[in-house]
């Protein structure tokens, strides 16, 4: 149990095998309690079997690991009881009203004074003139509402959330995130698997995981430090056939087209500088530095992930 | 608008092959099906049983007794046993339904007949289902003109005229008039509910898996076997109203004798309402969507309908054709139904098919819950 006053996770060299694939690679996390952590990654690279390894869900091949001081492996009851993990896709049962959905849950954890339990969830998550509405029914937006307040119903310590937005409208996203930060404000630890790098930025710490194995760790700060890349912001217009024509330069290591402009990066800030100069001469485009974002690194670090990988393979 | 085209159309066909070959279920099905059912109705179904079991009864032996016991066994039909003692335990016999036919012959008979007082020798038959004893029965007046014929030489060749010199009276017992529904309407009760309830509780463990939900279960604290009773009692419920739809027909339209307890026949719905769904969540826990859970059904229901007696006399059936038949807990519901119904049995007597269902149930429940996985592995 001292462990759990210091990690809400620790794990270490997690490995999971399905078949002949090497789905988790020796993953370690360290989570601290009320920080919510950003787990971030391709799909198929590992994020959803890590989640399912950490409740329990999973037994993994080697490795060892606790969530709230509980053995992941051994004690798979306790961390039932006091982890709520929301799945990916929405589980819960679309013949039930919303209401019928948040008692049955309660029933599951065995929770004393139900009714009211269930009232306050209700009320708490503005889901009360809704409680009689068949869960299939409900739009996007209000079943992530309700996973998320079915997996809070029984007070749990760690939130494990896998993709909760995806397919949820920007409003309902914000209000999610709002409500994430009030339950880690609360001492709550949050583990959440995302696309959106706009919810990697409010994480607290984030990782990154692809092909199975971890490639970064730290705050967004720490993670674009580590990546130790340059950009270069070019304005204009015909940025598709720049960003070809550039991407072959040796200083280049990648070009990410957003919209009208052209983010360029590279190891080295002034040889970045120079090839831009050179091979754009005279086509009028604005051309500046910029300080690189969590997205260029993410980028660049599936690139080098997959280019590791199809070496390994070969 | 095109025309058609070989190419999509062998595309399709490429694709139905491919797909039926990694779908082991239904491919085992497309093989099995015609195998089983060519194994069952061209070996063990035969709706023209001979061997049957039957009692003898002689008050007095006599050369004469002992050549018509020897012809009914030469006849095939007749699978005489060990003379029983007295009618009672003959009769009991009866009720139990280990012997089909208890065979009489009065005190005196031998002797009235040589008298030529045309005596009379009493059958009595377990007429519950009259196809399985109606081929035997219509043979003794046959047996019985042979056998005078034979033996009634010399002296006695006098009491050999056209008509036959002693009677056979058989008595139907339970089901004097022969009537087919008397045994077909309890037995459908049991054919319903094993398909419904097997079919209905298959889906609900396949089902969670399928929609996703499984998942969510797992993540609970909740336990397998709080699970996998608590998802069989609405069934349970459901049976009984079955139960009570056919009873109520069975009276209604059918007439057909209520002569034992109700409350034993409820009891018994029960218990084969246990081994229904304890086979169905099992299967649920086996397949891995709802398609290969129907499937399964289907899979356990052919042989139940075909070997439990149902559909086709179980004493018929070659010897090792009647030991599958009894494992299946139709097969004891089946005689429970009609020992209950038409006979009239108590506890004692129905014992006998009482165990094999409990057994049957512990067994199944066992693999039901060592098959549920705690983890998504």
């Amino acid at each position: 149990m001292t462990i759990g006053n210091e990690w809400a996770i620790a794990v270490d060299g997690l490995n999971k095998h399905f078949g002949d694939k090497h789905v988790v690679n020796n993953l370690s996390l360290r989570v601290r309690p009320g920080e919510i952590f950003g787990f971030l990654g391709p799909n198929g690279s590992g994020k959803t079997t890590s989640i399912r390894l950490m409740c329990g869900l999973l037994t993994p091949d080697s490795g060892s690991g606790s969530c709230l001081g509980y053995d992941i492996v051994r004690e798979a009851e306790q961390i039932k009881r006091n982890v709520g993990y929301m799945t990916q896709k929405f589980s819960y049962w679309d013949d039930l009203t919303i209401r019928e959905n948040l008692d049955f849950v309660a029933r599951m954890y065995e929770m004393p004074d139900r009714s009211a339990v269930v009232a306050r969830a209700l009320d708490e998550l503005g889901l009360a003139s809704r409680a009689g509405q068949l869960a299939g029914s409900l739009s996007g937006g209000w079943k992530q509402r309700l996973a998320l307040a079915a997996c809070m119903l029984h007070q749990p310590r760690l939130l494990l959330l896998d993709e909760p937005t995806a397919g949820v409208d920007p409003t309902a996203r914000r209000d999610f995130w709002a409500e994430l930060h009030r339950l880690a404000a609360k001492g709550i630890s949050v583990l959440v698997s995302t696309h959106y790098m706009d919810e990697a930025e409010r994480c607290h710490k984030l990782a990154y995981i692809a092909y199975g194995s971890l490639l970064a760790q730290g705050t967004a700060g720490e993670i674009v430090a580590a990546a130790g890349l340059a950009t270069v912001c070019v304005r204009g217009s015909g940025l598709g056939s720049v960003a070809e024509q550039l991407e072959r330069h040796p200083a280049v290591s990648q070009t990410v087209v957003f919209g009208d402009t052209l983010h360029v990066s590279g190891r080295d800030l002034p040889a970045l500088q120079h090839a831009v100069g050179v091979e754009l001469a005279g086509r009028g485009l604005g051309i500046e530095v910029i300080p690189t974002g969590l997205e260029d690194v993410f980028i660049h670090l599936m690139k080098q992930a997959r280019d590791n990988f199809a070496g390994a393979d070969a | 608008m095109s025309g058609w085209s070989w190419t999509r159309w062998w595309g399709i066909v490429l694709k139905e092959f491919r797909q039926l070959r990694r779908d082991r279920v239904s491919f085992a099905m497309v093989i099995g099906v015609p195998i089983i059912q060519m194994v069952l109705f061209g070996y063990a179904i035969n709706s023209d049983p001979r061997h049957l079991p039957t009692a003898v009864i002689v008050h007095e032996p006599s050369e004469f007794t002992r050549s018509f016991v020897a012809a009914m066994q030469h006849s095939s039909y007749f699978d005489v046993l060990p003379a029983l003692d007295s009618e009672a335990l003959a009769t009991a016999a009866l009720d139990r339904g280990e012997v089909m036919f208890v065979l009489t012959v009065p005190p005196g008979f031998t002797r009235s007949l040589l008298r030529g007082e045309r005596p009379d020798l009493l059958v009595e038959a377990d007429a519950t289902d009259p196809t399985a004893t109606g081929m035997a029965l219509s043979v003794l007046p046959e047996l019985a003109r042979q056998v005078a014929l034979r033996e009634l030489d010399g002296p006695w060749l006098k009491l050999r005229p056209a008509d036959p010199p002693f009677g056979v009276i058989v008595h139907r017992r339970y089901n004097p008039e022969g009537i087919t529904q008397y045994n077909i309407i309890p037995g459908l009760m049991g054919v319903v509910m094993s398909m419904t309830l097997v079919m209905m509780t298959g889906l609900a463990m396949t089902r969670e898996r399928e929609r996703g939900t499984m998942e969510n279960l797992l993540a609970t604290p909740v336990q397998p076997l709080e699970v996998i009773t608590g998802k069989i009692v609405p069934y349970v419920l459901i049976g009984l109203v079955q139960a009570t739809v056919i009873l109520l027909g069975a009276r209604g339209l059918f007439d057909v004798p209520f002569s034992g307890n109700l409350l034993a026949v409820y009891l018994a719905a029960l218990l084969f309402i246990a081994a229904s769904l304890a086979v169905g969540i099992t299967l649920s826990s086996l397949a891995r969507n709802q398609l290969q859970a129907v499937q399964l059904t289907i899979f356990y229901f052919l042989p139940n309908i075909l070997l439990s007696g149902f559909m086709f006399p179980f004493r018929g059936m070659p010897e090792w054709a009647q030991r599958i038949g009894s494992i299946l807990p139709l097969t004891h519901f089946n005689r429970l139904m009609r020992g209950i119904l038409l006979k009239g049995n108590g506890w004692a007597e129905q014992w006998p098919h009482i165990w094999p269902q409990l057994l049957f149930t512990a067994l199944v429940m066992l693999v039901a819950v060592l098959a549920y996985r705690k983890t998504l592995d």
